[in-house]
């Protein structure tokens, strides 16, 4: 026996292939437009989603027999609103850089139906020990397609990874810039984000027949 | 079988306690912690007011302020004076730059007095300015520190944002971006001032000239860039007064 049963593992490996909640799920689309323009800001997104989906499914498995089914989706709402908001006070007093880096994504994750998709479909019909893992192995899912994006539209959009010129200078024309490479501009839109998704989504369904509906 | 939990009665009362205990676990951490913020908040208007006259610990392509452990110290030696000008009147405050900025535009747009702070410093033997401005960007609030010299030209900026889209808007606060404002006239050949604006299709990506008026604006970050146009023209249009009255004492 391993450090997790075979079943618990699936619960983190799940969402990271076959059950995407990006590529199959479609969760999520809002916010892998709006910042994978850099790929520093994906990876910091993950991790934020991450905390907050992994401490938000356990609170919401721990509340599961109490929360009255009529108002669950409110309840859900405030306890995510309730952490993320805490979350960001404590950074802001204690890590104020990371706050600062971190203060436009707060509003994005309140809103990430990945979150209240979780919170609705799982933490609340299970424990929270499975609950804490289907949030780690959600938002990973979530975080991979996420540093996917971030990387190709970093990469061809600005020529960039991560700040550091990996193709030379597009100004003084080094690199690859000196035998007449071009940055695409358009990958820096949103626009382009989809379509990466989509291509990730193609060739996911190709590899995989039976993730193809009907 | 009616389950406990889908009374009506069970409903309300969950809801009235979950408000009372999450309102009041958010009021605690936020009175709580207020005063730690409060004391960031001003050692990063310090630092910010140092970064514009330079002194920064930048390296090569990456925009980096002095310690927060040092900017205290560091703004008392290198600011030598904090001054208000209020209805052209021009006094010493040495907590001019806690000014809310925000809250005196609003003051100015209502038709009341605008306090309007700026700071002077000296490093190298060489005067800056430093005036705090505020616009629009995007999705939220923009603001900048601009540091002159006394014919108006700028000798650094920091620009700083709420919420810009990362990658695209959010630049503003690079050093690419930022660096560009250096050296940059604010005032035309006629000594009018004009402002300075983030073009797009400029001529000079390079930014060799210095009197165009014109530093070269972020793709796909049109309306963050018009912003910081906007606020450079309506803000630092205020300050030109001052500069004036600078120059024929």
């Amino acid at each position: 026996m391993g450090l997790l049963s075979k079943k618990d593992a699936k619960l983190i490996t799940d969402p990271l292939a076959d059950n995407n909640p990006i590529t199959i799920q479609v969760l999520g689309i809002c916010s892998a437009l709006a910042i994978t323009a850099e790929l520093k800001a994906s990876i910091v997104m993950a991790v934020s989603v991450m905390a907050v989906l992994g401490i938000g499914n356990v609170v919401i498995s721990l509340m599961r027999n109490i929360i009255p089914s009529k108002i669950r989706i409110i309840v859900q709402l405030v306890v995510v609103a309730a952490l993320v908001i805490i979350v960001d006070q404590v950074l802001k007093a204690f890590a104020y850089e990371l706050s600062k880096t971190l203060s436009v994504f707060v509003g994005l994750i309140i809103t990430n139906c990945i979150i209240m998709g979780r919170f609705e479909a799982f933490a609340l019909a299970n424990k929270p020990w499975q609950s804490f893992l289907d949030g780690i192995g959600n938002a990973a899912g979530y975080g991979l397609i996420l540093i996917i994006v971030g990387f190709f539209r970093e990469l061809l959009g600005s020529g960039t990874l991560l700040g550091f010129k990996v193709l030379g200078d597009p100004i003084e024309k080094t690199g690859l810039y000196a035998i007449g490479y071009e940055n695409n501009g358009f990958m820096l839109l949103s626009p382009m984000a989809l379509i990466v998704v989509g291509i990730i989504i193609w060739i996911q369904r190709s590899r995989n027949k039976a993730l193809i509906e009907d | 079988m009616e389950n406990r939990t889908d009374k009506n009665s069970y409903t309300i009362i969950f809801a009235i306690a979950m408000v009372l205990i999450v309102g009041s676990l958010l009021a605690f951490t936020a009175s709580s912690l207020k005063p730690t913020i409060t004391e960031n908040q001003r050692i990063e208007k310090q630092q910010n007011i140092l970064y514009a006259m330079g002194v920064n610990e930048n390296d090569e392509s990456s925009a980096n302020f002095v310690s927060t452990d040092d900017a205290p110290a560091l703004f008392e030696k290198f600011i030598l004076k904090q001054l208000v000008i209020e209805d052209g009147k021009v006094s010493e405050d040495d907590q001019a730059y806690l000014i809310d900025v925000k809250k005196q535009q609003a003051n100015g747009n209502a038709g009341k007095t605008r306090k309007l702070p700026l700071f002077v410093g000296e490093k190298d033997g060489q005067t800056f300015y430093i005036a705090p401005i505020r616009g629009k960007g995007l999705w939220d609030a923009i603001w900048a520190y601009v540091s002159m010299d006394e014919n108006m030209v700028v000798q650094g900026a920091f620009f700083d944002h709420a919420g810009e889209t990362p990658g695209l808007g959010a630049n503003i606060k690079q050093r690419f971006f930022m660096d560009d404002f250096i050296g940059e006239h604010l005032l035309n050949e006629s000594g009018t001032f004009k402002g300075i604006d983030v073009a797009k299709g400029n001529a000079d990506p390079k930014n060799l000239d210095k009197t165009d008026n014109e530093v070269d604006a972020i793709a796909g970050a049109t309306i963050t860039g018009n912003g910081v146009s906007a606020m450079i023209k309506s803000d630092l249009k205020l300050y030109e007064p001052y500069f004036k009255n600078l120059k024929n004492n």
